[in-house]
């Protein structure tokens, strides 16, 4: 049944993007044109550490601007249709899977990004890319529980960014390390710990999202 | 009278015993000389705001189960006397931190912990205050409220230990317990900490019953 359901959701989620192409395009824009404008503000002075550094911000400025649309773009009308037809549950489900697969695409491509402007600084390719995956899985839990949260308040634009920058931290904090592990050596060993944390957080967060998420839903 | 506020005079008594003899027992003489009297002060700010923040916690959990405006309140004004003592505990360890590192702040993921703790609840009094409806108001700050604290808990008691690059003590054993403590600063330590936690309690219990009879007032 829930399985059903969020598969419904996240069919509607794409369809949605596709019918209203001028939202990805925008963020797609916005991707490339942050890392331009870093590329050339930064242009004689990218190291390994500044190269993770840019690429994460970068990357969360990008989530918390495609992510915050999650629960906004649609009108309230149409939020009460959901309500009666689909479990709160799902609702969120579905909305994380498909910030997921949006993150997923939009990390690789801020990756090709990087990689034809400032160079490439990652050594392990595989570490990197499980990072950006685990990282992408991470952005999209946390950041789509915080659109709901910003969409039931007024004034929300600034409201999405004070609410996740900090709650994010423990999740951007632990990929940079990884990521940057991933940038000096083909060594996977002593980076268990940080994968694991990695891997809990997002469950539990997730697992929050499904608990908390049918008391946002209810208005 | 006596009987229903007797911990207000324990808090007092303690507090005072804890700023008399902690001035005046001999502590063991280190590194940092004297102001390893500020153990008394800073650290029991510390748990001041930890103990008030778990407060919130609960009742933002309890406000879910039954929707009790009362458990709100207490929930609220235990996040600001959480934020008062998460002010005075970086004031406290800034004045220490100057001393014993030579700066003000420094790097470090347990001082970084505490500063994002603020952030996070500074951020969950702008929520609060973008809402104008009660229920929702109260609903939607308790969902953040508890998604926002197992967030930061993973931020100041995990990582800091995976990482361990902290020059900030506490980072294996906690030095606070029996075993690291001088028997000298055991005697003032315990109290002092009862003390601090019993007049965060105390100063809460005196703003909640600000707001109900405020609330009483205005219906």
């Amino acid at each position: 049944m829930l399985y059903s359901e969020i598969k419904y959701l996240v069919g509607k989620e794409v369809m949605l993007e596709l019918k209203q192409k001028y939202v990805l395009n925008g963020i797609l824009l916005y991707l490339v044109s942050t890392i331009f404008v870093t590329y050339l503000a930064f242009e004689n002075a990218i190291t390994a550490e500044t190269w993770n550094s840019l690429f994460w911000i970068i990357l969360l400025f990008v989530a918390v601007n495609g992510i915050s649309k999650s629960f906004m773009q649609e009108n309230a009308a149409r939020h009460l249709y959901y309500y009666t037809i689909a479990s709160p549950q799902a609702i969120v489900l579905s909305k994380i899977l498909y910030n997921l697969f949006l993150m997923a695409i939009l990390s690789i491509l801020a990756f090709g990004f990087f990689l034809l402007l400032m160079g490439n600084q990652v050594v392990n390719i595989p570490l990197f890319l499980l990072t950006l995956l685990l990282g992408s899985f991470g952005l999209s839990s946390v950041l789509t529980m915080v659109a709901a949260i910003a969409s039931r308040a007024s004034h929300n634009f600034s409201l999405m960014a004070i609410l996740s920058f900090p709650i994010i931290l423990p999740l951007l904090a632990t990929l940079m390390k990884v990521s940057r592990a991933a940038m000096s050596s083909m060594d996977w060993s002593g980076l268990s710990g940080f994968l694991i944390i990695l891997i809990t957080i997002n469950g539990a967060v997730v697992a929050l999202a499904y608990l908390l998420f049918p008391y946002l839903w209810r208005d | 009278m006596l009987k229903r506020d007797w911990w207000k005079y324990l808090s007092g008594i303690l507090l005072l015993y804890a700023i008399i003899v902690g001035f005046i027992v001999d502590v063991p003489d280190t590194m940092i000389h004297e102001t390893m009297r500020n153990l008394f002060y800073h650290v029991g700010m510390w748990f001041g705001m930890l103990s008030m923040l778990i407060t919130g916690f609960i009742y933002s959990l309890r406000y879910l189960r039954k929707f009790d405006e009362t458990e709100d309140i207490i929930a609220v004004e235990a996040v600001n006397v959480g934020l008062m003592f998460g002010f005075l505990g970086i004031f406290t360890g800034m004045i220490w931190a100057n001393f014993t590192w030579g700066s003000p702040w420094v790097k470090d993921p347990k001082l970084n912990g505490a500063a994002v703790g603020i952030f996070i609840y500074l951020a969950y009094m702008i929520l609060r205050g973008s809402i104008d409806d009660v229920h929702k108001r109260a609903k939607v700050g308790a969902v953040y409220n508890i998604f926002a604290f197992f967030l930061w808990i993973v931020f100041v008691m995990v990582l800091p230990r995976l990482a361990g690059e902290s020059i900030h003590p506490g980072k294996d054993s906690p030095p606070v317990l029996p075993m690291n403590l001088d028997p000298s600063m055991r005697i003032v330590f315990y109290p002092a900490m009862a003390g601090w936690i019993l007049l965060g309690v105390w100063i809460m219990n005196i703003r909640v019953r600000i707001r109900k009879l405020q609330l009483r007032i205005e219906n």
